[in-house]
Order: structure tokens, then C-alpha cells, then sequence
């Protein structure tokens, strides 16, 4: 498409990045087909076309962003299901981080709002607080009739992020604390594995399965010293400067330990932050002490299904021929373009696995998208789960805790992450979420 | 600036805009009337991006009955109206003016009823043309018009373009595909057209509002003939060192009797674009190359594949490739029908649509090549060759006024070159406002004069998308000063 941006705005950085963008576009319209919330809504300005429209005419014209543009930009989920089906290989993610920013410099939020951000962004990456705030939500969880009945957005959300919260708080995990964990047998290879904020509260489970696995396997992990949450979450709030920080201690922890020790990967077992970890390059590409080592970093970051392709993990000699859904987390597929690999090395491990019908749509978790939209998060679930049921699973797999929250309650069978699957079937223990179910009992 | 005109705004409409706007929103709730410049602004245009037009106000009725209120508001105030479905359209089909409403169908996107024994189903007119195969193809139908878009674009977009698509070689367009249509007049009627057959009693009002272009009415929903899915299709690439012996494979497959169902023919320029987004294997050392599929039961797609390779080796083929499953077929395609949003990656295009008869395909092609090259421009050929409607893209830089200009005016040539050898200005996308000052090369002044007397019998005041289709000198009412 046609831009029109000055010299002066060209000298910004993310300007001439957006600009490069706007270029490749040509508004042939194939994206809003695949969009969520033009699926559901079918109005052009919350369509990818549309908000890239939206963003054009505000970067362009040098405006504060508005109420309006920030709503529609708002309920972008981010899933990037637009990049997929883009053929002209516009870089949406890249615009729309850069609307976000500028959206939350320019444009004052209402308190109510501004609040529930802030909370969202202090809580969430701090896993001690997170921990806290999950018993207390179990317990104000008795004032979402209440709140319910409210008339405000804000009270739609805090009855969102309550019933977000599980029942039971699990224990802490031993990977909470920088440890490595040594290969069984010679070492074939040694990598970092991100400990995650939310999900190693949620689900400490995950972690350990991916290590179990791994060390089975001749490698050795090591959750590194001074890394934490990746800074997806308040990257994708606009909050840059707070995303940069905590962007900056991950990439030092692991150049300490590429420069000590040495790594073969950085693994992350939750596709939305991998998506973040490989940005890193880009996020850094003008921060002259940074570049250099967030190109280092994000090259050797990878999905913990893509690793574990390499390794070789033996069919089991009993399949269990489980029926699994394959639920692909937007981040997986259009995110990291990471499309096959789980599904096959799920068949390979003995599993029946079934593809999900509108595969490519989000189930609405998005992040922190299903507090703050929940009612488009709420309707994008119950048509995933509805989607799911139509395969006829025992379980749901997936490579993403924001998934597995979401989709949780909705199918009504077990959600489980890839590698604790993988895990079981080559040796590891039953799944805790399936020792309750008869059924799985005796394949244990 | 750009060289279509479009008419002045009427100060009488923009002054009572509040007015328009309240009366909108006493028919159709409050969030679906878009108002504020912001959210205006992405309605301005559609895939054709050189022209853009804020229009007054947007309005996405949730229903045929909400369409009749506003259609019988907005024509009782004498505002002009442009139905827009997902503003697809290369020829500027849904571009809006100040002075008008945009009226979008893209909520109504549901499937209404499908009879797989009648094999017909009825959807909303906004559904897009992919969903509908979606919908049916676990039962083994599908929707026969595959425009290039049919992922994005809108039955009702297809509806009024008469769009067509690879495999209309073999299923026709949209017009032989359409049983029915429920469409809203002017003044608010609701009317059915056609019905749950082919071949309906009385006049053919169906023929008449496929291919009007928006300016009849709005289509909200339509009866579709629906398909039962052949045992297997198998595409297969040809690849040529000479354009004009791609162009004569394509006259010699059809004269030996076999009608593949669907024959499409890219350039290099195009194979490279397409092969660097579709990874489809496309052979990149060629000058031109073709797609043919066939379909049948898998002997029979033998039979015909083994021909064919005869034919197209006797035409100078020296590439010949089978495609050797589904997911290979499925990238082939892929590649093909994205092949102009992949062009988005090296340049702007402008995307040109003619049809001529397929004995002029070599001619026709040196031609294109000498015009485009005059006018100092690159060009991509992509195109339907089994019924000789081409796509040229001629290539440009949408930041450089003077490329812009060059690009309309090979645009225009290539276009009358087209009616030339006795072929037409427009294939498939609809004339627009791209097409509409070239309409009197096509038409004798008798021919215009008979369709304008058409268009008036739906729409005396000339509300309903207008200055489009029709050179602005021929209106019968002024239309306001020439922008
Ligand atoms: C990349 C690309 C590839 C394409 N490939 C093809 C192709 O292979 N074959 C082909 O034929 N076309 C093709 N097109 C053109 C375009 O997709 C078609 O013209 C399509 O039918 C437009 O549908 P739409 O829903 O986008 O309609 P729009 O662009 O929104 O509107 C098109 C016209 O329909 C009218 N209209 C819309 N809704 C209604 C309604 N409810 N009632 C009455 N009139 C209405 C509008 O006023 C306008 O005149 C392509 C376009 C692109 C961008
Ligand atoms: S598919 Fe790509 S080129 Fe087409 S409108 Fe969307 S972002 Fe733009
Ligand atoms: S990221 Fe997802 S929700 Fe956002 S515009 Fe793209 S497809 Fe739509
Ligand atoms: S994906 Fe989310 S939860 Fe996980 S580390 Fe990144 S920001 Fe934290």
C-alpha cells in the first residue's frame, strides 16, 4: 500500500519498521478470513486488514492513539493467524507491538482499567506474588455472583481472572530455584530451559516432565540463575520499558551460562513466551549492548517439541493408542510456524492423534486477552471446545499453559501439555491429571 | 493524482449527516453504526488502493429486515448507498464517497440450510465463498466458483462481480451456480429471485442481478448449487522455455477434446513469487508455466494425465511434474491462488482482467510485454488460460505519483488491446469505476443507453453504488461535478 510518513518520522526506528510493513501490504483482504474476532463479530475495523488500517492512518498522521483505534487494537488477540495466511508476508506482530506501544504512551486509560493492567503486570511474572494471589483468588472467588451482576467491564474481568484460578494451588516446584539437573547415563548435550512466571505455579508438572524426559535422553537441563518471565506478557500490554527489563536478565542469565558452560538450546515449554524469547533479536536490534547477545540467545531458542525431534526418543513397545486431540497453540502455529512437530512425535510415542477441527482459529486465552476480553474470549472457547468435541478425544494436547487454563474446564476430558504425554510413553510416570480417570489407570 | 474522477460530494447530504446518522441508529443498534473518522477511515477503500473515498457513515445490519429499514431510510433521504461485502473487489466495486453509506453484509454470515438431496444450500449473503465448501465438505459437496479469493470474498461479492475462478473451466461462473436470491430494493422491498431450481417460471430476473455490480439492490441471502466432490483431482505442472509455447499448449489441450477442469498459466516473474510463499515446487528455470487438473477416479485421471503429457511435450514442454499427493496438490494451488497478495513481497500491482479468445494468447502476450515495457514497468502474468482470462500485474511503486500514472495508462492499453482481438475488458472482477471509462470501446452508445434504462428501472435516482460501471458523462441525472 501506498505510505505517506515524513523524514523526521522515518528517523524513528519502529516508525521505519512499520513503514516497511504498511509497504508490503496490499490490502488484498485474505487475513480478515482467518481472524477470530472478524469471525465472530464481521466488522472490517476488528479484522487484521482492518486494524492495520487503523494503525496506518494513526502512525501515519502522527496521532494520539483514540479510544476507538485502542478498542479494536485491544481485541486483537495476537494469535497471528493473519501472518499464516498472509501471502504477501506482511509482519503483523511486529506493527501491532508497535500500535500497543504507542497506544499505551499516548493514551490515557480510565482507572478501573489502568488498574486491572497494573495488577495483571505485577502479579503475573513474579511467580512468589502470582502463588499469593492464586489462594487469595480461590478465596474472593465467593464474590463472583456478586460481581457478576455488575454492569462494569471491570467487574466482567475480576469474575474472569477468578474462574481462571484452579481449585487446588499445586506445590512448589524444585525448579522454582536455579538448579541443573544432570543426564542419566553420558551426556549427550546440555540445555537451559526457561522456568516460566505463571505456568511453573499453574502446572510445575510440565517442567518436570520436559526434564525427565530430556535427562532420559542424555541431556542435561539447567534452569539458569537470575531468569524469570519472559516479558511476553507486558510486552503485549505496550509496557515496553517493563518487557525490555525483564528480557534483558533472561538473555544475562543465558549468555552466562553459553559463555560458561556452553548450551546446546534454550528451551521453553510454553509456545506464547518461545514466540517472545525468539523476538528477542528483534525487540534488542537497536540497543548496541544488547543486540549482539539477544540475536545470540533467540537463535538457539526452540520449542521444547522441536528439541525434543532431535532426540531419539524409541516407540513404546506397548502403544496405548489414547485418542489425542492436538489442540496447536496460536503461538505454536502461526506464532513460531512450528506446525507438525508435536503431532508427530505424539503418533510416533503411540498416541491416535486427531487434528481439531478450524485448527487454526485461537480458543481465546491469548495471554492475559481472557481477563481483559472476556467475552470474546468466552465465546472463542466454547467454540474451540465445541470444535474438539467433535474428534471425540480421551484427552486434549497442547504446547501452551494459556491453552490449557482456558480449555481446561470446557472439554470436558483431561488438557494436558505434549511432553507429559511423551514423557509417559517413554517411561515416565502417568500423568497426575489422568491418575484420577479409570480409563487411563490401566494403560498406566 | 490517480486518473478516475469521481463525483463531488452532495453539500445537502453532508450537511444533514447527524440526521442520517440518528436515522441509522433508530433501525439498526448503535454498535454497528460506525461514525467517528477513525473507524471510517479502513471503509474508505477496497483492493484497489489507489482510490479511496471517507464515506459518511458505515452501517453492518444484523438481517435482511434491518437492511429494508435502512434501504427505505436512506433512499426517502436521497443518500447514495454502496453495498460492500469484504471489499475484495480489484476494480473499486466497493470504493464509497463521501456523501454515501456504506452498507456491509459481513454479519450475515451464516449457512441457512443445506439439502444434500436437492444438493442446494441457502446461506446469508456475507458468508465468505471458502466457508460454504468448508461447510459441506465433510459430506463430500462443495461450491463450484473458486475466485482467488474465495477465502476472503463474499458470496454476495461474488453474486454481483459474477466472479469466477480456476475451475470454472469445467463448473462455469457464478452466474451457473446461483439458484436463488432473496435481495432488498431501494425502497425497501424484499424480493426472491430464482428459486430452489434451475429454470423458474417468469422472466429471469436472477440473470439480470448476477453481475450487477451492487447497483440493483442488496443481496442478503442466496440458494447455492452445491456439488458432489469428484472420487480425486490431480494437478500437474508444464513447464515451457517459451511463452508462446505455453500459449499454444493451451489451444492444442482444448482442440484434442479434453477439458481439464482448470488450466492456469504463470509467467516467471510469477512462479518466483509464488514458489517463495507456497514452497509448491514450482519449476523456477522456466519462461512459463502451466497448471492443468483433471479429476475422475484415479484410472481415469491416468488416462487423461498421459494425454495430456503427450500434448504437452508435442508443444515444446520440457518440464512435465505430477503432483504426487494431496499436500503436494494442495501448495500448487495455494501457490497459484495467492499469486497476487504474494506480489505484495516485491512491489505494488495493479491487477488488469480481460478476456480474449485463446488463439490470440501468444500475440496477446508479446504485446503486454512491449506496452508494459514502454511505459519503463515489469510485469507478472498470471491467468485463467482455459478460458482466456488474463491477469497481467503490471508492477509499480505506490509511492511514486509518476509510476502510479504510467501503471494505469499500460493498464488501459492492455485492456483496449484485449477488445481489440475481439475479446472484453473484463473477465471476472466487474468494471467498477477501473473499467468504467473504457465501457464505451466495449459498447455502442445503443448498448449503454439499453443497460442504463435497466439500471434506472431498479434505481431512478441513481442511489445505489453509483458512478461506477457507467461513464459519469452518460448518467442521466448530474452527479455533481467531476472531483
Ligand atoms: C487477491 C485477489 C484475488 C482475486 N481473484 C479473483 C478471481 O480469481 N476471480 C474473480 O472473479 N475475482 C477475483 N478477485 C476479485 C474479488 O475478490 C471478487 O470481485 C469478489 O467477488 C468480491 O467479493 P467481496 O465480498 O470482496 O465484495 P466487495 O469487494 O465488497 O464488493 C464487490 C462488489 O459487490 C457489491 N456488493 C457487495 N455486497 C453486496 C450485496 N450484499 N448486494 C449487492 N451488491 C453487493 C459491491 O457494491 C461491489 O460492487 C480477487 C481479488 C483479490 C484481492
Ligand atoms: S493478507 Fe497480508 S497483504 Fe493481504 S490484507 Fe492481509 S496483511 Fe495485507
Ligand atoms: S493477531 Fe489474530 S486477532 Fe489479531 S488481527 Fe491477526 S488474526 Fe486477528
Ligand atoms: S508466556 Fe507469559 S507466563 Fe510464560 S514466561 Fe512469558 S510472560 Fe510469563
Amino acid at each position: 500500500m501506498q505510505t505517506s510518513f515524513s523524514l523526521a518520522q522515518l528517523a524513528d526506528s519502529d516508525t521505519r519498521e512499520s513503514e516497511k510493513i504498511l509497504r508490503t501490504c496490499v490490502h488484498c483482504g485474505f487475513c480478515t478470513a482467518t481472524c477470530p474476532t472478524y469471525l465472530l463479530l464481521g466488522d472490517e475495523l476488528d479484522s487484521p486488514r482492518g486494524r492495520i488500517y487503523l494503525i496506518k492512518d494513526m502512525l501515519e498522521n502522527g496521532k494520539k492513539a483514540t479510544v476507538e483505534v485502542a478498542r479494536h487494537v485491544d481485541r486483537c488477540l495476537s494469535c497471528l493467524s493473519c501472518m499464516s495466511t498472509c501471502p504477501s508476508g506482511v509482519h503483523y506482530m511486529h506493527l501491532v507491538d508497535h500500535a500497543r506501544k504507542h497506544i499505551e504512551e499516548t493514551l490515557p486509560r480510565p482507572f478501573a482499567d489502568r488498574l486491572m493492567r497494573a495488577v495483571l503486570a505485577t502479579v503475573l511474572p513474579r511467580p512468589e506474588l502470582f502463588r499469593l494471589s492464586l489462594f487469595a483468588a480461590r478465596l474472593a472467588r465467593v464474590t463472583s455472583p456478586l460481581l457478576a451482576a455488575l454492569p462494569f467491564q471491570w467487574a466482567k474481568r475480576t469474575v474472569a481472572m477468578l474462574a481462571l484460578a484452579p481449585d487446588t494451588v499445586p506445590m512448589r516446584s524444585p525448579y522454582s530455584e536455579p538448579v541443573t539437573i544432570a543426564a542419566e547415563g553420558p551426556r549427550q548435550g546440555r540445555v537451559a530451559m526457561l522456568r516460566g512466571c505463571a505456568q511453573g505455579v499453574l502446572a510445575p508438572e510440565i517442567n518436570e516432565a520436559a526434564v525427565r524426559l530430556l535427562t532420559r535422553h542424555g541431556i542435561e537441563v539447567v534452569f539458569a540463575e537470575g531468569e524469570g518471565c519472559c516479558g511476553a506478557l507486558v510486552h503485549h500490554m505496550g509496557k515496553q520499558e517493563a518487557s525490555h527489563d525483564q528480557a534483558r536478565r533472561n538473555i544475562d542469565a543465558w549468555i552466562s551460562e553459553m559463555d560458561g558452560q556452553g548450551l546446546d538450546a534454550i528451551l521453553i515449554t510454553a509456545s506464547g513466551c518461545g514466540t517472545t524469547v525468539k523476538d528477542y533479536g528483534f525487540m534488542f536490534r537497536d540497543d548496541s549492548a544488547y543486540a549482539q547477545k539477544a540475536a545470540r540467545v533467540a537463535a538457539i531458542t526452540r520449542d521444547v517439541c522441536e528439541y525434543v525431534l532431535t532426540l531419539d526418543v524409541q516407540p513404546p513397545a506397548m502403544p496405548s493408542r489414547l485418542v489425542v486431540a492436538y489442540h496447536s497453540a496460536c503461538s505454536m502455529q502461526h506464532g513460531q510456524q512450528i506446525k507438525t512437530t508435536a503431532q508427530g512425535l505424539l503418533r510416533k510415542a503411540g498416541f491416535v492423534v486427531k487434528e481439531v477441527p478450524e485448527g487454526h482459529i485461537c480458543c481465546g486465552s491469548a495471554g492475559v486477552y481472557n481477563i481483559l476480553q472476556p467475552e470474546i474470549a468466552g465465546r472463542l472457547r466454547e467454540r474451540k471446545a465445541a470444535n474438539i468435541a467433535k474428534v471425540t478425544p480421551s484427552v486434549v494436547a497442547t504446547g501452551n499453559i494459556g491453552c490449557m487454563t482456558q480449555l481446561a474446564g470446557a472439554v470436558g476430558v483431561p488438557v494436558l501439555h505434549t511432553v507429559e504425554l511423551l514423557d509417559w510413553a517413554s517411561g515416565g510416570p502417568l500423568p497426575r491429571k489422568l491418575t484420577k480417570n479409570a480409563l487411563f489407570a490401566q494403560h498406566g | 493524482m490517480t486518473q478516475i474522477a469521481m463525483p463531488q460530494p452532495d453539500p445537502l447530504i453532508l450537511a444533514k449527516r447527524e440526521r442520517i446518522i440518528a436515522g441509522l441508529k433508530e433501525r439498526v443498534p448503535a454498535q454497528w453504526v460506525i461514525t467517528e473518522e477513525d473507524e471510517r477511515r479502513p471503509y474508505e477503500t477496497d483492493a484497489l488502493t489507489a482510490y479511496r473515498r471517507l464515506p459518511l457513515a458505515v452501517v453492518l445490519p444484523g438481517s435482511t429486515e434491518e437492511v429494508a429499514a435502512i434501504l427505505s431510510f436512506l433512499s426517502r433521504e436521497g443518500v447514495k448507498i454502496i453495498p460492500r461485502g469484504a471489499g475484495t473487489s480489484l476494480s473499486g466495486g466497493a470504493l464509497p464517497q463521501e456523501d454515501a453509506v456504506v452498507v456491509g453484509v459481513g454479519r450475515l454470515n451464516k449457512v441457512l440450510d443445506v439439502d444434500f438431496t436437492n444438493r442446494t444450500a441457502r446461506v446469508q449473503s456475507g458468508i465468505t465463498n471458502l466457508a460454504v465448501t468448508t461447510h459441506i465438505s465433510p459430506d463430500g459437496f462443495f461450491y463450484a466458483p473458486d475466485p482467488s479469493s474465495q477465502l476472503a470474498c463474499t458470496i454476495a461479492g461474488n453474486i454481483a462481480m459474477n466472479s469466477g475462478g480456476a475451475h470454472c473451466l469445467k463448473y462455469g461462473v457464478t452466474t451457473n451456480n446461483i439458484l436463488g436470491v432473496r435481495m432488498v430494493l431501494l425502497d425497501g422491498t424484499i424480493v426472491d429471485f430464482g428459486g430452489e431450481t434451475f429454470d423458474q417460471p417468469g422472466y429471469d430476473w436472477l440473470s439480470l442481478v448476477i453481475g450487477s455490480e451492487g447497483q440493483f439492490g442488496i443481496v442478503t441471502e442466496a440458494t447455492l448449487r452445491i456439488l458432489r466432490a469428484c472420487e480425486g483431482a490431480r494437478p500437474c505442472l508444464l513447464g515451457f522455455d517459451k511463452v508462446e509455447d505455453a500459449g499454444a499448449c493451451v489451444a492444442a489441450i482444448i482442440a484434442s477434446g479434453i477439458i481439464p477442469v482448470a488450466i492456469e498459466y504463470m509467467d516467471q516473474t510469477a512462479i518466483r513469487i509464488c514458489e517463495d510463499f507456497a514452497h509448491a515446487g514450482y519449476p523456477l528455470d522456466v519462461a512459463a508455466m502451466l497448471i492443468v487438473e483433471v479429476e475422475g477416479a484415479d484410472a481415469e485421471i491416468d488416462v487423461l494425465l498421459t494425454h495430456i503429457e503427450k500434448v504437452a511435450r508435442e508443444n515444446g514442454a520440457r518440464i512435465v511434474k505430477v503432483s504426487k499427493s494431496e499436500a503436494e496438490s494442495a501448495a500448487i494451488w495455494k501457490g497459484r491462488k495467492s499469486a497476487f497478495g504474494a506480489t505484495g513481497r516485491i512491489a505494488d500491482y495493479l491487477c488488469m482482467d480481460g478476456t480474449i479468445p485463446t488463439g490470440q494468447l501468444p500475440y496477446v502476450l508479446t504485446r503486454i510485454g512491449e506496452i508494459v515495457a514502454h511505459h519503463r514497468l515489469r510485469v507478472a502474468n498470471v491467468f485463467h488460460a482455459g478460458d482466456g482470462n488474463l491477469h497481467p500485474l503490471i508492477l509499480f511503486n505506490a509511492n511514486d505519483v509518476d509510476e502510479l500514472e504510467r501503471a494505469e495508462q499500460a493498464g488501459n492499453e492492455i485492456l483496449e488491446l484485449c477488445v481489440e482481438v475481439g475479446g472484453c475488458l473484463t473477465g471476472e472482477h466487474g468494471v467498477g469505476i477501473e473499467k468504467r471509462d473504457l465501457m464505451e470501446k466495449q459498447f455502442t452508445p445503443v448498448d449503454l443507453d439499453q443497460q442504463i434504462r435497466v439500471k434506472l428501472l431498479f434505481d431512478p435516482d441513481w442511489l445505489l453504488n453509483p458512478a461506477k460501471v457507467f461513464p459519469l458523462n452518460l448518467h442521466p441525472l448530474p452527479l455533481g461535478r467531476a472531483a
